[in-house]
């Protein structure tokens, strides 16, 4: 049913346009490493250097002594030092400062004292994070004996494996690939129909022998070998500025991008189908960027979301494809270990590509 | 006429755009190897029947014969057959010219070995040899047109529909355009154009004037110029707006309509002395010009034809 010759005949049409729209070509190689360097310098979950407001008002050696330890953990970078609390929160308020420490004149004996709190830290609890961060500022040990302090060893002991050092470009890159990939297709071809409609080109087309079919597929296929093209450039990037490794197969992760790139295509095309301005086109994508971003598990803990969340977030390709990058680039697992991942992306790009191929009428009525 | 002498029959072809009826009950014979014309303003239906003749569109109602092949009904067995111009330039501005042919002659399949050759002698027809390295999108009106008629025409079709093709083409490119048609006309295509030029309608072979969907005449041009049942009367007077509201109080004038200094009257032919009324009135008004009898343009037969249909809906 589908003629070999046309739909190449489509795909080459396909590549000489793209080749010849400069902004598109350069947008192939442009948008993955900016956005790679861009975040994963920028993106960073081990905070340091938080703005931090001192309120001493024991001043006494012990005092001085915690000040200084404080500074030593890096976490906090003392900003500015004020007399009372009241002044603090003044500053938290106005947001000059995310922590303010409060010593206490009775600073010394509440450190004797078991059952008080020596330290108040104020924190900015707007943003969870930082709340995070300060918890780790109760570790700082407040003794008069430092050396009692050498006994206090954890019977609970935690071990992060696959990334020990919990770097986060080894969390970050794995998903940005997901990202990136999810950009760029589906702009590609969310604006390929609409934009030959807008030009008039397709009411030349949908005269022709060429089916839907071919139309759809001739389009999408120049775009796979790009899209595999960018997980290169991805993945060299990673490895040389950030180190991020490839312990699993790499085939097998260029066998998720394949999937993963088609079915973002087909979506793609899909809204192509369905709009009728190349604007509507980019409003849609964005529609689906956002969810794809906060739902995938990209930024936040997907088990940490509630149920409905969640389900948002399994139908969504983006989810799976992390599921896998993470699986085979850190964990080194193979794509044999996670086969339901797989198959939802081959699912999801067969009913997408069927639903645009159906969606487009060589009609216009 | 035998039926395997028409390229295109249609019984009572309709079409409902919500409330607009686009296309009303349209009958047409349109005969192999001839250049047929639809005539009619914008929004006249002239479009939508074409898009309904290549598959497009689905009619309302009715149905047509094109090529012998039923439509509505399979249209991917008409599309090979037919060649179709669009009113706007649908090539690929950013190919060039061989390559906008290049990639119409694969998507119609014709064999790779006649390829080039047939490419080549598009370009020579359509003196687009110079141009075949030039984007498609960087070239002239009359250049577009030239490489649009030479895409239609690439997989020799027996049916070409063309869709206002010279509305945004100078004189000369007209011209040249309209003796390229009668070239595809002799080697036995059929044509069917649509414009509101009334001097391209002159020159088909015959023609459908179309009036908001309906069809309002139909024949060769010469006979419906014939056959208008008005005696047109031509005026010159120095004084022309004057003189056309003298003519206008006569009640047996149907139009008037100036050109420059001259003014067309029409009047039914039932009206024996309708000459010497036009006179009688002038000169009751003082007004010198001269008037005498002439014969319909096709613009007179279009505002005969068309008027009628205003009547009507009045």
């Amino acid at each position: 049913m589908i003629s070999l010759s046309r739909l190449m005949a489509v795909t080459r049409k396909e590549v000489r346009q793209m080749r010849r729209d400069r902004l598109t070509f350069a947008m192939i190689f442009g948008i993955p490493l900016m956005q790679i360097v861009l975040f994963g310098y920028a993106i960073n979950t081990d905070v340091r250097n938080l703005r931090t407001a001192i309120a001493d008002e024991a001043n006494t050696h012990l005092s001085r002594e915690f000040v200084d330890k404080l500074n030593a953990t890096q976490v906090t970078d003392i900003h500015s030092r004020v007399a009372t609390v009241a002044e603090l929160e003044e500053l938290l308020r106005s947001g000059d400062v995310s922590i303010g420490i409060s010593i206490p004149y009775d600073f010394d004996r509440r450190v004797a004292d078991d059952t008080r709190a020596a330290v108040h830290i104020l924190v900015d609890g707007s943003d969870p994070t930082i709340v995070g961060i300060a918890e780790q500022l109760r570790n700082i040990p407040l003794r008069f004996d430092t050396a009692a302090e050498k006994e206090r060893i954890g019977k609970i002991e935690v071990r992060a494996y696959y990334n020990p050092e919990k770097r986060t470009p080894v969390n970050i890159i794995p998903g940005l690939i997901g990202v990136i990939l999810m950009m760029t297709m589906m702009i590609f071809t969310a604006v390929a129909v609409v934009r030959e409609r807008e030009r008039g080109n397709l009411e030349l087309l949908i005269n022709t022998p060429v089916t839907s079919a071919e139309l759809m597929i001739g389009k999408v296929l120049p775009y796979i070998f790009i899209g595999l093209v960018q997980l290169a450039v991805i993945l060299a990037a990673g490895d040389l500025l950030f180190d991020v490794p490839v312990r699993g197969s790499i085939i097998d992760l260029y066998l998720a991008g394949c999937v993963y790139i088609a079915a973002n295509l087909a979506l793609g095309l899909f809204f192509s189908t369905a709009v009728s301005s190349q604007f509507q086109a980019i409003q849609l994508t964005f529609f689906m960027m956002l969810p794809s971003i906060l739902l995938s598990g990209f930024v936040f803990p997907f088990d940490g979301m509630p149920i409905a969340a969640q389900w948002i977030g399994e139908a969504l390709p983006i989810t799976h494809f992390i599921r896998l990058t993470r699986g085979i680039m850190l964990r080194e697992a193979s794509l044999g270990e996670m086969p339901a991942e797989l198959i939802y992306l081959a699912v999801f790009a067969v009913v997408a590509m069927t639903a645009a191929a159906l969606r487009f009428s060589k009609r216009l009525d | 006429m035998n039926t395997n002498d028409l390229a295109i029959q249609a019984r009572g072809l309709s079409k409902d755009f919500g409330s607009l009826r686009a296309v009303d009950s349209l009958d047409l014979d349109v005969p192999r190897a001839s250049i047929y014309g639809f005539l009619g303003p914008n929004g006249s239906g002239k479009s939508t029947t074409i898009r309904m003749l290549c598959g497009l569109l689905t009619p309302s109602e009715g149905s047509a014969n094109v090529l012998g092949i039923e439509v509505p009904g399979d249209a991917n067995e008409l599309k090979p057959r037919i060649g179709y111009m669009t009113q706007k330039f649908s090539l690929f501005g950013d190919m060039t010219v061989s390559e906008n042919l290049q990639f119409i002659a694969e998507i119609y399949g014709i064999p790779a070995n006649r390829r080039t050759q047939r490419i080549d002698e598009v370009l020579e027809h359509y003196d687009l040899v110079e141009q075949r390295k030039q984007f498609a999108g960087t070239m002239s009106g009359g250049q577009r047109q030239r490489l649009a008629l030479g895409c239609a025409v690439l997989h020799k079709p027996e049916l070409l529909l063309l869709d206002e093709p010279t509305s945004a083409v100078d004189p000369q490119s007209r011209r040249d355009f309209w003796a390229n048609l009668f070239r595809l006309a002799e080697a036995g295509t059929t044509i069917l154009v649509s414009t509101h030029y009334m001097d391209e309608a002159e020159r088909c072979h015959r023609l459908a004037i179309l009036d908001h969907g309906a069809k309002v005449a139909d024949g060769p041009p010469q006979e419906l110029q014939r056959s208008t049942g008005m005696s047109v009367i031509e005026v010159l007077a120095d004084d022309p707006y004057h003189a056309q509201t003298a003519i206008s109080e006569l009640p047996v004038v149907v139009s008037v309509t100036q050109l420059g200094i001259r003014l067309r009257v029409l009047i039914p032919e039932s009206v024996r002395d309708a000459l010497e009324q036009v006179e009688r009135s002038l000169a009751k008004h003082g007004i010198e010009a001269d008037a005498h009898l002439s014969s319909a343009s096709l613009e007179d037969v279009f505002v005969a034809v068309t008027l009628h249909t205003e009547r009507r809906a009045a």
